[in-house]
């Protein structure tokens, strides 16, 4: 009995998407097939994995990330060099956590220049995010932008209370915007519409859809990203058709099954391996509801991702 | 594939005598045609009417329940390629394999496991569903004596492995009550498999070097009249067996191709020697139709997140999660500690619960009962706000564990504090952060 696949007839692809500088040709997106679906359509390009670095040692966090980075993390300099030369990190997320209003709270100006010395110590691309916070991303994000012309960084959350003042430094200082809505695929494609009218080219453009850790509303991120997909390359919706980005090791280490020790929960098993494959899965289910860049924390996720990744794009 | 009630109009005896319950025979046929009536209903049906009308209704994936009682497993019946299409039904079985050359202690170490492990989750029960015993030894009697003593140990569902008939037959005839999965059917011993699957009447795994062979497996079980069969499409490389798994269930779903319109079982144990790698394609099985996924070991490192996983793929997306109503303890809390509020939607309450447990200072947090809703839908919806936060304050109980009467709220509902000190004149309405991620920060200042 000859049995054969029925194939998804795809109407749309996937924006080819530069990222860094672009003379060196790093390219994610230009997906013809829905994830992992080479035997329908072209996969150009893989999916890549950043790993974070924080601006500022974190208050509280799992014993395995501790052992790995407590003696770089009150360097944002070193922890990015550790991640690239040890881990093979294909590009770097600086936090900018230290300008959280309701922490430390440090000035765009102090932020902007820690994250140059970062740029300019690194050769990969460069991620920036900030804490979230509207009206401080607005001012950090944009100095950043401004102080780091040139550096093709990719700077979020621009979320729809400062796409404008985001968006335009972007456009000024020629830079990545990451467009971040609360999970929903409306507000996704609204935050687009908004910046193209604003002048950021599509090529400038990655999607946040908001990501849910394991455990901590996986599912919901799960579901609006294969809905962006679908929209994106079987209903012709143009502005979706741009590559997403998913903030994952940030969601799945402050969870709390992510950080007990062994002792607190041991019905958990092995605590580093435990939340390895809490990060691991997280990213494996985001690859498959269209994640083309992931951002993980701990070195031996990247690598089990890593491999899964080369395996199912064989 | 649905019939119309006009069509299933035709299929009956046209005799209005009502013994269906129904006036008369038509508005029989429009009530089975809406899924409101069942047909054993009209004793008068013929045979062969109800056959056709048997195979009419028929899903495009047939449900099969590996086990008996209420712990049986159910795999297959699916209806959609996205969960958000509808939802997806029935969660892959997980179980670990076990087998009749390891020694005694290792068998018994990982059934234990299997049988003990179990976590709680949003008054859900998380735990694996499968044993699966193998015959490597090729000897009858001694996979007879493993199944005997799995069954006497755990009352999980039972799989029973082997290529070798006389052993699977002596392991399906020790087994039988408990209905196990009997794998597998290849293409050289499908008539005695048929016919132990018969005897036994238990549902029949059927494995092929690749779907074509699987597909010609399947036709001809079915046509010697099985109906219970699980699909393993041989494929033990992750890039084919997804491939194979997308085929088989768009097939079914897409085209209406019987022969593999049955679930599937996929082995992770046989396609790695790392453990972390096996729990990554167990992972993606979860997500990408496998019904059955099979496990070297029972580990709480691999099992809680995939577990975890297994309930996020197949919770119902139109469904939101709800935690129980009542007062949560964190860390001990005492008559001094202070007291937080919060919806029942089980998002925001791990993540708030997460957070105070972070901050590691004792609390009480009350939950409130908004059908699953978040703060600001919750308060939208009339849900969150003052009035019902002030009755169940009062009979929840709180007043009597706390001295200081100090009742924290989320920064979201700020707007409702008047009303609610009106509600609570005995307590003092705090405005605690507008994020969780402040309440470790909040609590400890
Ligand atoms: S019992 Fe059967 S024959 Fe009688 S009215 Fe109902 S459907 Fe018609």
């Amino acid at each position: 009995m000859a049995v054969e696949i029925p194939k998804v007839s795809y109407t749309g692809k996937i924006k080819t998407i530069p990222i860094g500088d672009p003379s060196k040709g790093i390219l994610v997106g230009g997906d013809e097939a829905y994830p992992f679906y080479g035997f329908e359509g072209a996969l150009p390009n893989a999916p890549r994995i950043a790993m974070d670095v924080q601006d500022t040692p974190p208050e509280e966090c799992a014993a395995t990330i501790r052992e790995l980075f407590s003696d770089v993390w009150d360097d944002p300099v070193a922890w990015a060099q550790k991640c690239i030369q040890e881990y093979g990190a294909d590009m770097i997320d600086l936090e900018l956590a230290s300008t959280d209003p309701n922490g430390l709270d440090r000035s765009a100006e102090e932020a902007a220049e820690m994250v140059k010395k970062v740029a300019d110590s690194i050769d990969v691309p460069l991620i920036v995010y900030g804490t979230a916070n509207v009206e401080k991303d607005s001012d950090v994000l944009r100095m950043v932008c401004e102080v780091c012309e040139g550096r093709h960084l990719m700077v979020g959350p621009v979320q729809e209370g400062n796409y404008k003042k985001i968006g335009a430094a972007a456009i000024a200082y020629k830079h990545t915007v990451i467009a971040n809505t609360p999970i929903d695929i409306n507000l996704a494609k609204q935050l687009n519409i908004l910046l193209g009218n604003l002048g950021v080219p599509d090529e400038q453009i990655l999607i946040d859809p908001t990501t849910g850790g394991l455990g901590y509303g996986l599912e919901y991120t799960y579901s609006v990203m294969e809905r962006i997909r679908m929209a994106a390359m079987v209903q012709q919706d143009e502005k979706l058709q741009l590559p997403m980005i998913c903030n994952i090791g940030k969601e799945v280490w402050k969870t709390k099954e992510a950080k007990q020790t062994i002792e607190e929960a041991p019905e958990l098993g092995d605590p580093t391996q435990r939340g390895v494959l809490m990060e691991a899965i997280t990213a494996q289910d985001l690859l498959l509801a269209g994640a083309n860049i992931l951002i993980l924390r701990h070195p031996e996720t990247v690598k089990l991702v890593r491999s899964m990744i080369q395996e199912l794009m064989g | 594939m649905a019939m119309t009630g006009i069509q299933i109009f035709k299929l009956l005896p046209k005799t209005n005598c009502k013994d269906c319950g129904f006036p008369t025979c038509l508005a029989f046929a429009m009530a089975l045609a809406a899924g409101k009536a069942e047909l054993d209903k009209c004793p008068h049906v013929s045979e062969e009417s109800k056959a056709q009308l048997a195979e009419s209704s028929a899903p495009p994936i047939r449900a099969v329940t590996i086990g008996t009682g209420d712990n049986a497993l159910k795999v297959g019946g699916e209806l959609v390629l996205y969960r958000h299409e509808k939802t997806f039904f029935n969660p892959t079985g997980l179980g670990v394999v076990v087998s009749d050359t390891m020694s005694d202690d290792e068998v018994t170490a990982k059934v234990e496991k299997a049988d003990k492990l179990e976590y709680e989750r949003v008054g859900i029960m998380l735990r694996p569903d499968l044993v699966a015993c193998k015959c490597e030894s090729g000897d009858p009697a001694k996979f007879e004596a493993l199944v005997n003593k799995v069954q006497g140990m755990t009352s999980l569902n039972l799989v029973l492995m082997s290529d070798n008939m006389d052993a699977l037959k002596a392991g399906a005839m020790a087994a039988k009550d408990r209905k196990p999965l009997l794998y597998a059917a290849t293409k050289d011993n499908a008539d005695a498999a048929a016919e132990l699957a018969k005897e036994t009447e238990c549902p029949l795994a059927v494995k092929g070097t690749s779907l074509d062979e699987v597909a010609e497996l399947t036709d001809k079980l079915t046509k010697a009249g099985l109906k219970d069969l699980v699909i393993d499409s041989g494929a033990r490389e992750i890039k084919t067996l997804l491939r194979d798994q997308v085929a088989i269930r768009r097939l079914a779903l897409e085209k209406k191709f019987t022969a593999l319109g049955f679930p599937t079982i996929t082995l992770p144990c046989e396609m790695t020697d790392d453990p972390m790698k096996e729990a990554m394609y167990a992972a993606l099985m979860i997500n990408k139709y496998g019904g059955i996924a099979l496990l070297s070991d029972i580990q709480g490192q691999a099992m809680f997140p995939l577990l975890v996983n297994r309930l996020n793929i197949y919770t119902d997306p139109q469904r939101p999660m709800a935690t129980k109503e009542g007062i949560y303890e964190i860390g001990n809390p005492d008559e001094n500690s202070p007291v937080l509020i919060t919806t029942n939607f089980s998002l925001t309450y791990f993540i708030v619960m997460g957070e105070i447990e972070s901050s590691r200072v004792p609390s009480y947090l009350l939950i409130i009962d908004t059908e699953g809703l978040s703060v600001m839908t919750a308060w939208a919806a009339g849900k969150f706000v003052a009035d019902a936060i002030g009755i169940f304050v009062k009979k929840c109980g709180i007043s009597d564990k706390v001295k200081e009467h100090t009742l924290i709220i989320p920064g979201l509902a700020a707007g409702m504090s008047g009303e609610l000190e009106e509600e609570l004149p005995d307590w003092k309405i705090v405005i605690g952060p507008r994020e969780a991620a402040h309440i470790p920060a909040f609590l400890k200042g």
